[in-house]
């Protein structure tokens, strides 16, 4: 059961075969097994899981009834949820108790699904190992020895270890789709403004968007459906009809255009992961897709602007983590600025300290013109690289990130090593296209490794279709670590 | 040594929304503490700002008003520091792409005229209060006020002394409130100024060294302030020494400015455009539909007060001091067009002692512009006399008789006596009464004069018309 598609438990729960109450606590049981190992979450609150069951059993008895009503779904710690400790992976924040949801958690709670519990995650987002949470590191389910990636770690974990079966994470550079390959899941990153931004909490505004985390390329259609629309209480979510994500998936790949840019396929992967990626396109074009190479000539500049602008916003966005109204004080103070200083020396990790930092000195008067006003330039010229290529191809694919889960503690003291595991996945963030990971085999030592879709704006149908297909004829994500 | 006292000046307009400039919490005064602070303005975690379009449209407004250009797109930026009452550790302000560039507004100084030329208006949200009183030695914080949307409208270096500043200060007030975007309440802080205050030897081009004086809240404190600045700033600069820049506050018991922060003290506020607002697009339809509905505005009126109803420059500024008293105004000389002089004195001068003395608007005034029209008019037909019209009034004020005037004056019996035959009877009779006076007046004594109309004037009850005694007297005075 706990390898069961979204479609079959909610087949199961609407034939009565099993209640949400039931299904919620087989995996309420199941973390509980296996949670003080992998560190998945944050918070579990079977009382309030179970409540949620509970309705979702009544919602079921009266007919009315979605494919996520009574589904237990693990939240990333970043989205706020009334009466939820939501912490976002600091100690800043963490005795803050939500007062209200997330757009994205009230769209979960309006069908009737179940919030199983709020996963572990890097301090802010800020990270790609998990190795930055104040609540300490996810191990990968595949190799306890691993990482699970970040920032989106504890969901890709939890789905990973069928802890939960779908969950929900963050992408900024790549924090929901080089998790999902580390742990062999699968995930989506949907166009910038298609999923409300209202109750995550922000780590860098333009390039934070939310996204299901799931076993299955289905499964993330059936989330995105619920995760997906209009929020007028975020100006940056666009107005669009809405969309079934599950249309296409059926479709024949015959005729599509994958690109492959020359620059994914350059030096800086490892030998496990383009063998992988390699078979996975002769896979691509046994169901009639053909390859062209394709070139994102500015992509390597990808990472340092991505360093300029995510850390500049965020030096601003965390700024009203003072102590002041909420979350985290110093114990001990001499004034004001001492309170700031010592509250925010102790509640904040060494990571987004760096960050700030760093935001803090490219802001700065002097250095913004050099720094800010210069890697937006170059954001522009980078999605103007995926557009020339957009007309040459459906999608594009690539590896999602350049190796397989590295060891706990092997790149953290080499933020810059760090920094390089997004090095495919933050073009399409800065360019505000959808991206997503899909497991497509094992490399070195058994772990994991995915391959990276990048489609056009609003093609989220279209790349599902794409991975859907190659789920039909392949069986890697069904594949579960032996735990 | 000659001294031109240079200043520039920084208003801050309370826009007359509902609801704050990102918020849908109430902006209305004198709430109890945090009550009025929603998640947003409380900077929870997650929480995003959503402009407020009425917000959009006073500046826009404005923007008209003063002949400026609307800028579209129109870019918010965060200003970053810290301070316990901004909540989000930033202020959402604009930096580059203000929604209003440029403009002018002309003000009245005296007898002339100067205009002013306006550098930008922008929107920004207001912070909240930081309260140091009764909290056992800690500081409370008020979010009530964090998030009140505010226009701040930035004046080029154009005004030269106090009295200048003052006159652009009360027009602009003037203007905002005449356009409906900002009550001007300054006592609740809904207009307050900033002085960028600078000296420099007559006849010299360059700007000297400015200080900025904050947050001066009434009329008075910017001229004390100006004055007091620029004393300060001429004694350094006589003395040989050099200003420095920097910030300073107006104590207003002592009537002075003293040192807040020197520029090297000063923030780097790190702007940047605020990636939680998108740039805002202006609509032309939008623009054209508020151009439309804006009123008819005090420059206007004032040219019109003066070429058609030949009113000078000072009572056509005073009536147009606020849109209400214009209002008042028009609505009484439209009763009695060819009387706009005796109009505008009884308006500046009866109306509104009463309204100051009663401490009410002059939409609250009890006697109504038709009301008024109409004793006018029984004062212009000679009816009754300036004097007895006061006394009317009173009766009018006071709701007598329905207000009626005619009603009123022949209850009090205040009818002026204008019939010749009457007046002459009267005048004779006087005459042979004070054969002294009348010698003394002959032998070129005036008072004599003076005492004899007012002994008619007292055998009349005060009712007779004064003109008229005046000439009759003279006739009959010269004739023998």
């Amino acid at each position: 059961m706990f390898n069961d598609s979204l479609k079959q438990l909610s087949k199961r729960l609407a034939d009565r075969k099993i209640s949400s109450v039931e299904l919620t606590t087989e995996f309420l049981e199941r973390i509980k097994q296996l949670n003080p190992q992998y560190n998945a979450f944050i918070t579990v609150d079977e009382e309030k899981a179970l409540a949620q069951a509970c309705s979702a059993d009544q919602k079921i008895a009266t007919g009315d009834t979605h494919p996520l009503t009574g589904i237990p779904v693990a939240q990333k710690d970043i989205f706020c949820a009334k009466g939820w400790l939501t912490t976002c992976g600091s100690k800043i924040l963490s005795n803050f108790v939500s007062p209200y949801d997330a757009g994205v958690i009230e769209r979960f709670n309006a069908v009737g699904a179940v919030n199983i519990g709020k996963t572990n995650m890097d301090e802010f987002a800020m990270g790609s190992s998990n190795e930055t949470s104040f609540y300490g590191p996810v191990r990968n389910p595949w190799d306890v020895a691993a990482v699970p990636g970040g920032s989106s770690g504890g969901s890709a974990c939890a789905v990973a270890a069928r802890m939960a079966p779908v969950a929900t994470g963050t992408d900024t550079g790549g924090s929901i789709r080089q998790p999902a390959a580390l742990c062999g899941i699968s995930g989506i990153k949907p166009t910038y403004g298609t999923v409300s931004r209202y109750g995550m909490i922000a780590f860098a505004s333009s390039l934070d968007q939310g996204g299901p985390m799931a076993k299955s390329a289905e499964d993330l259609a059936l989330m995105l459906n619920v995760m997906t629309g209009f929020d007028a209480r975020d100006s940056t979510s666009l107005q669009r009809e809405t969309e079934d994500y599950t249309r296409d998936l059926e479709k024949p790949l015959s005729g599509l255009r994958i690109g492959l840019p020359k620059e994914y396929f350059a030096e800086g992967m490892s030998s496990d992961v383009e063998k992988a990626v390699m078979q996975a396109l002769e896979e691509y074009r046994k169901l009639g897709a053909q390859t062209l190479e394709v070139s994102l000539p500015n992509s390597p500049l990808s990472i340092p602007v991505y360093y300029v602008l995510a850390p500049a916003e965020a030096s601003s966005n965390l700024s009203r983590y003072d102590g002041v109204r909420y979350g985290y004080r110093s114990k001990s103070y001499q004034d004001l600025g001492d309170m700031y200083r010592k509250s925010r020396a102790e509640g904040f990790g060494a990571e987004v300290k760096r960050r700030i930092l760093i935001g803090t000195y490219v802001l700065s008067h002097g250095y913004y013109d050099a720094y800010y006003i210069k890697a937006q330039k170059v954001r522009r010229l980078i999605a103007q690289d995926f557009k020339d290529v957009f007309t040459q191809c459906d999608v594009i694919m690539g590896p999602t990130a350049p190796t397989v889960a590295f060891d706990l503690g092997e790149k953290s003291s080499d933020p810059v090593q760090m920094y390089l595991s997004d090095i495919y996945t933050s073009a399409a963030s800065l360019a505000g296209l959808p991206g997503m990971s899909i497991p497509i085999g094992f490399g070195e030592k058994e772990r994991p490794v995915g391959l990276h879709i990048i489609g056009n704006y609003f093609a989220e149908a279209r790349m599902l279709n794409a991975a859907h297909q190659y789920q039909r004829v392949t069986d890697w994500h069904r594949k579960m670590p032996d735990l | 040594m000659q001294w031109e006292i240079v200043i520039g000046l920084e208003v801050h307009a309370q826009l007359s929304t509902q609801s704050k400039i990102f918020s849908g919490a109430s902006i209305a005064y004198g709430a109890m503490p945090n009550t009025q602070a929603c998640n947003i303005d409380l900077a929870l975690p997650g929480v995003l700002p959503v402009l407020n379009r009425g917000a959009v449209e006073r500046a826009i407004k404005f923007g008209l008003a003063v002949d400026a250009k609307i800028n579209s797109p129109s870019i918010f930026a965060r200003k970053n520091y810290f301070y316990p009452d901004l909540p989000k550790g930033y202020q959402i302000s604009q930096y580059e792409l203000p929604i209003v560039e440029g403009g002018s507004i002309r003000i009245q100084v005296g007898e002339s005229e100067k205009t002013i030329r306006l550098t930008r208006a922008h929107l920004e949200e207001d912070a909240g209060k930081s309260l140091h009183e009764d909290f056992h030695g800690m500081s409370g914080i008020d979010l009530n006020r964090a998030g009140t949307p505010l226009l701040e409208i930035v004046s080029e270096p154009d005004l030269r002394g106090s009295a200048e500043a003052v006159a652009y200060a009360k027009t602009l007030h003037a203007l905002v409130r005449w356009i409906g975007i900002c009550d001007g309440n300054m006592q609740e802080g809904s207009f307050r100024c900033d002085a960028n205050v600078s000296v420099r030897p007559l006849g010299i081009e360059k700007f000297g060294t400015r200080c900025e004086i904050k947050n001066l809240n009434s009329f008075r404190f910017l001229e004390k302030a100006i004055e007091f600045e620029a004393e300060r700033q001429i004694d350094i600069l006589e003395e040989g020494g050099t200003i420095r820049q920097e910030t300073r506050l107006f104590d207003a018991n002592k009537g002075e400015t003293r040192t807040m922060r020197s520029k090297e003290d000063a923030n780097d506020y790190r702007y940047f455009p605020d990636p939680d607002l998108l740039p805002v697009e202006i609509e032309p339809d939008l623009i054209a539909q508020l151009k439309a509905a804006l009123p008819e505005l005090p420059q206007a009126r004032h040219e019109r007060y003066m070429s058609d109803y030949d009113l000078s420059v000072y009572d056509a500024s005073v009536l147009t001091g606020s849109r209400e008293m214009a209002d008042y105004f028009e609505a009484t000389v439209k009763q009695f067009p060819a009387q706009a002089k005796l109009c505008a004195n009884w308006i500046m001068g009866e109306i509104s002692a009463r309204l100051n003395k009663a401490d009410i608007e002059i939409t609250a005034c009890p006697v109504a512009p038709e009301k008024l029209a109409a004793l006018l008019a029984r004062i212009h037909d000679g009816t009754i006399s300036g004097k007895a019209a006061k006394t009317v009034f009173d009766s009018m004020w006071q709701g007598d008789l329905d207000q009626n005037v005619d009603a009123i004056i022949e209850t009090k019996g205040l009818k002026q006596i204008s019939d010749d035959s009457a007046i002459e009877e009267l005048v004779d009779e006087v005459l042979a009464e004070n054969a002294q006076q009348v010698a003394d007046y002959r032998n070129g004594k005036e008072k004599a004069f003076n005492s004899l109309v007012g002994q008619v004037m007292k055998a009349t009850k005060g009712k007779a018309n004064p003109a008229q005694v005046n000439a009759m007297l003279k006739k009959k005075l010269e004739s023998r």
